[in-house]
């Protein structure tokens, strides 16, 4: 007789997560504690100008007056900011002038992670890495060819010293410190990140990538990246994340800020899989990220695609303000949650100008004892006439152990916007994996296929290379949800 | 010389704790085509699922062997692995996976388990493609995702795709020909057709008798209450489909 199969989550990443090692390099920790003093050393590190502390400082005198927010459908230990050190990096004498010089360890966390670092792999895999180590970039590569170009890549440190005035301009602009609790927390520490800018008339000729890596044990992790784009270009941003195995939890809260001037494209696409914790819901990271594109110019575009498998807690709504007439926005996401993962995720489409278009497409996919919501607001101001908007959620529920949430909210003050919104929630019927198995498909292999067939919409945007890594991690990231 | 390739002993098997098949008994020998014919809800569709494997179609007592093997100790895709294939009464859809998609993971699947490599994809597709031009299948349905949005005749005409493409032992048609026009009836039973040889065999479950027009088996069973009230040849479904089943169906108690 057939043995019956018991279709729920059993175990999953506590000994699966791939990428769960830490690497043993001497770290410059400064000390736990979160005050004006840690903000003056942060700045003083990295030698920074006056200006850039004042505005640290003034996000941290409004930061301590803010009540973290607790609207979202998570639960999850109460966060001690004095617990935790905001200044992290790998000690080294002198900045690496080549990969020869950088530190073996690194070298050796990357090829673990399968970072294409060495020049000779980025040029068969034509990405620029810009890889973020903790909290400081120890190497970007390919920037000489992006510069011939005038395409500015590098960390935002770098930009901060070299090109202040692009950086003072644009800081802030569409993520002010006011915006909310994590943002302003990250406005006060943020220690390093990505920065972009395409000039005018340029199609940035290869896909800019970067690798997030959370490793000094209590470390919270502030990225900042800001990208502009300027008339008439074109960029596509590739974002990428996994942590080491930790028992605490580690807290990220990012922010990625997005300007989009007249005619110009940016399209950034997100595989994150940091640690989720175990089977029991121990560990794992708190992923609070503030997203946020500013579409200005005309005909403006940004297209945000994101697969998330990973984190404990993720709250993160990667958004398009569409202020420019006929700008468009769009946001692609697959989320995925196992075990006891948690994740209130979605966009915001503020429709201001005239003729803009927005499209949303959200997969979601619950196992285990997961929680999963999405979470969206679509927008249309008075002065945006012929608004469109398009929403599809879709869920997808593996056992009976899990949950799936759909809040949508609409705020329409013009009568000629049209808005649309389906939802739908299935689960993977037995019928489905049974006539897989007729076929000769394993019981796994059949909900990796059925759950792969169910974010083809997503997975399509994501660029090639980007989209086969991004399959795999769906596979990894439900083993052992079923049998 | 004959050899069986299903021996069906006595079978008792239960759905939803409600006794379906009573004492079912059944031969098929390599090189056989066999029908089985019986009024709705004798459980015909029960028998092909409970051959299959299908969760919730429990076998209580008897024995199965296929190809000699102990038929229940093997899993639902082991038994396709095997060689054993059902065409579907209702195949499901499985929105998002191409046809190609669905059918490689299939073709690949029963050969690693024969330890065979796995096939190229170039090569594969263009095998697709010859066995659906067969079946006058356009190009672009192996493109769509697996039965969604195709058309009664569609679903079995990617069924018997997937039966010769996947070439199995033993092949169970269950209600092949529902929702089927008269063209689409001969294509499908000459797809059949071609690939029935010395060694495979084939069970046709059917309600009506026009399928084995086309197809024509060695033996004809009817079917009802749960085991096989009488056998004969094909002449015997002629019979059926002049007089009906009255005979062999008995007043519920």
């Amino acid at each position: 007789m057939k043995e019956e199969k018991d279709i729920t989550i059993t175990d999953s990443s506590g000994d699966k997560y791939k990428y769960g090692f830490v690497t043993d390099i001497e770290a410059d920790t400064i000390p736990c504690g979160l005050n004006a003093d840690i903000i003056r050393l942060i700045s003083q590190k990295k030698g920074e100008p006056d200006w850039l502390l004042d505005w640290r400082l003034k996000a941290f005198e409004f930061w301590c007056n803010m009540k973290e927010p607790t609207w979202a459908k998570l639960v999850y230990d109460k966060i001690d900011y004095q617990g935790l050190s905001y200044y992290s990096a790998p000690k080294q004498k002198v900045a690496p002038k080549s990969l020869d010089e950088v530190d073996k360890d690194l070298l050796d966390t990357y090829e673990k992670l399968g970072i294409p670092l060495k020049e000779q792999e980025i040029l068969a895999g034509v990405v620029a890495v810009d890889a973020v180590f903790d909290s400081v970039s120890v190497a970007t590569t390919y920037r000489a060819k992006l510069a011939e170009q005038g395409v500015i890549f590098c960390s935002i440190s770098e930009a901060i010293k070299e090109h202040p005035d692009l950086v003072k301009k644009y800081l802030g602009s569409v993520v002010p410190y006011t915006d909310n609790f994590f943002a302003c927390l990250n406005s006060a520490v943020f220690t390093d990140g990505s920065f972009v800018y395409i000039p005018k008339g340029i199609k940035c000729p290869m896909e800019l990538s970067t690798y997030f890596r959370i490793n000094a044990k209590n470390t919270g992790q502030f990225e900042r990246t800001l990208i502009i784009a300027d008339d008439e270009s074109y960029v596509s941003y590739l974002e990428g994340c996994t942590a080491p195995q930790r028992d605490e939890n580690q807290l990220h809260a990012a922010i990625v800020e997005i300007v989009v001037l007249n005619n110009a494209e940016v399209k950034y696409s997100t595989v994150q899989n940091w640690y989720p914790g175990d089977a029991e819901g121990k560990g794992g990271v708190y992923n609070f990220v503030t997203k946020r594109a500013a579409c200005r110019g005309e005909n403006s575009k940004v297209s945000w695609t994101q697969v998330e498998t990973g984190s404990a807690v993720t709250w993160k709504y990667p958004s398009c303000i569409l202020q420019g007439n006929n700008s468009s926005g769009e946001f692609y996401s697959v989320a995925i949650t196992n075990n006891k993962q948690q994740a209130d995720t979605g966009t915001k489409m503020i429709h201001i100008g005239k003729n803009t278009k927005s499209k949303i497409i959200s997969k979601g996919i619950s196992a285990g004892f997961s929680n999963q919501t999405y979470r969206g607001l679509v927008k249309v101001a008075t002065s945006a006439d012929n608004a469109r908007n398009y929403t599809q959620c879709d869920s997808l529920l593996i056992g009976t152990t899990c949950g799936s949430h759909t809040v949508p909210y609409i705020e329409n003050r013009n009568k000629t916007a049209k808005l649309e919104h389906e939802a739908t929630t299935s689960k993977i019927s037995d019928d489905q994996l049974f006539y897989c198995m007729s076929r000769g498909i394993g019981e796994e292999e059949a909900v990796s296929l059925i759950v792969n067939g169910f974010c083809k919409e997503v997975m399509q945007h994501l660029p090639m290379e980007f989209a086969i890594e991004a399959a795999k991690l769906i596979n990894i990231s439900l083993e052992g949800s079923v049998g | 010389m004959t050899t069986p390739l299903l021996e069906i002993e006595d079978l008792y098997a239960k759905v939803d704790g409600k006794e379906i098949i009573k004492g079912f008994n059944l031969t098929i020998n390599y090189g056989e085509i066999h029908a089985i014919m019986g009024p709705n809800g004798a459980g015909k569709s029960t028998l092909s699922n409970v051959l299959c494997g299908k969760p919730g179609y429990e076998a209580t007592s008897g024995t199965v062997r296929f190809k000699g093997k102990d038929l229940f100790s093997l899993s639902p895709e082991e038994r396709a692995c095997e060689g054993l294939f059902l065409s579907m009464q209702y195949p499901v859809e499985i929105p998002g996976v191409p046809v190609t998609s669905f059918l490689k993971h299939s073709v690949n699947a029963i050969r690693s388990y024969r330890g065979e490599p796995e096939l190229d994809t170039m090569e594969f597709i263009k095998m697709v493609r010859a066995e659906g031009k067969k079946l006058g299948l356009d190009a672009e349905m192996i493109k769509r995702a697996v039965n969604v949005g195709f058309s009664g005749g569609e679903k079995k005409r990617l069924e018997t795709l997937q039966m010769s493409v996947l070439k199995p032992v033993l092949a169970i048609l269950d209600e092949a020909d529902s929702g089927l026009d008269i063209d689409a009836l001969r294509v499908v039973a000459e797809g059949v057709n071609s690939l029935h040889t010395k060694q495979n065999g084939l069970l046709i479950i059917t309600h009506y008798q026009r399928l084995l027009n086309y197809i024509v088996p060695d033996f004809v069973h009817v079917y009802a209450d749960g085991k096989i009230v009488k056998t004969g040849s094909k002449e015997l479904a002629l019979e059926l489909e002049e007089k009906g089943y009255a005979e062999f169906v008995k007043e519920k108690e």
